[in-house]
């Protein structure tokens, strides 16, 4: 079992992502954001939190067009799976591999605090170790992860059971309260919550393991 | 030749930013500011010499990465 983790120039989260995955079992690869190509028998990428790039421009902007994303879309694109976190669904959504942006909160104010979440789905590899309509608390930082899909693009969402989580109180102004999307073929999550972040008892709370448990799982079988 | 690039939020997105600092100007006793959008301009420096080509060159690089078109609206102004 093997994940990547993509690294940007400004990306801090990826260690504790590659803690959480190496936890899991997996055996992780640090790719550079120059880097052209994946290394080769990747089961998952994952796109970290961070402030790739400082957030110049709009969050992710750049980092949507450095050149290992382009890398990130194939393996998309052949139906690899992609976890993206924080900053790192701010890049997913920017390349387009999924749908909708993330804007400035609603309040305005950068928020980093812990906040409950409702599993939408347990239909996913990331999502199959909760149970659907189960409460979590994982935490939140970020000052853009207000969440917008215009409606056609959310009746699709809803309609296709792709709202992975949502928030129990919302923190940022996200249209149906939505904290994490997956892609069409659901091999694809993008959530503003960090996971990684509540892995070990010592962060204070374990409820995001289980999404690392369950990938591990996903590819011990396959 | 010179570009300039206004980028907006599109008018059904809300912008707090813009709501902040119309409620800003309400406290400094700027009464009758109905509304507060806030966007950005982007000013480009251009080899290019031909308006009409170049104006095809800026609207392609605001269609990849100067704007995200989800939330928000361009427009390329080219100074002669």
């Amino acid at each position: 079992m093997r994940a990547a983790v993509i690294v940007f120039p400004g990306s801090n989260c990826d260690r504790d992502l590659k803690v959480a995955f190496e936890r899991a079992g997996f055996s992780v690869d640090m790719v550079w954001h120059k880097d052209t190509s994946m290394p080769d028998g990747i089961d998952i990428v994952g796109v970290p939190g961070g402030f790739s790039f400082g957030d110049y421009l709009r969050c992710g902007a750049i980092a949507a067009n450095s050149p290992i994303c382009r890398a990130v879309i194939d393996h998309a694109s052949r139906g690899g799976y992609v976890l993206g976190i924080c900053n790192g669904f701010q890049v997913l959504t920017e390349t387009g591999i999924l749908p909708g942006a993330l804007r400035r909160n609603a309040g305005l104010k950068y928020i980093c605090r812990t906040v409950g979440l409702k599993v939408e789905t347990a239909d996913s590899a990331f999502t199959s170790g909760y149970q659907a309509g189960q409460e979590i608390m994982i935490p939140i930082a970020h000052h853009d992860g207000n969440y917008f899909a215009d409606e056609g693009t959310l009746a699709r969402l809803r309609d296709a059971d792709r709202i992975a989580f949502s928030y129990l109180d919302n923190p940022n102004g996200s249209v149906a309260d939505i904290a994490g999307v997956l892609s069409d073929n659901r091999r694809v999550l993008g959530m503003m919550p960090h996971p990684e972040r509540a892995a070990d008892a010592g962060h204070g709370g374990s409820d995001g393991a289980a999404m690392f448990r369950a990938l591990a799982s996903q590819f011990a079988m396959a | 030749m010179k570009a300039r690039v206004y980028v907006m939020l599109k008018s059904g997105v809300l912008d707090p930013q813009g709501e902040a600092v119309r409620h800003a100007l309400a406290t400094l006793g700027f009464d009758g500011v109905e509304g507060v959008r806030q966007g950005k301009v982007i000013e480009l420096e251009l080899t290019e010499t031909d308006a009409t080509r170049a104006e095809a060159s800026v609207t392609e690089m605001c269609e990849k990465l100067l704007a995200n078109t989800v939330i928000e609206s361009y427009r390329v102004e080219i100074a002669q």
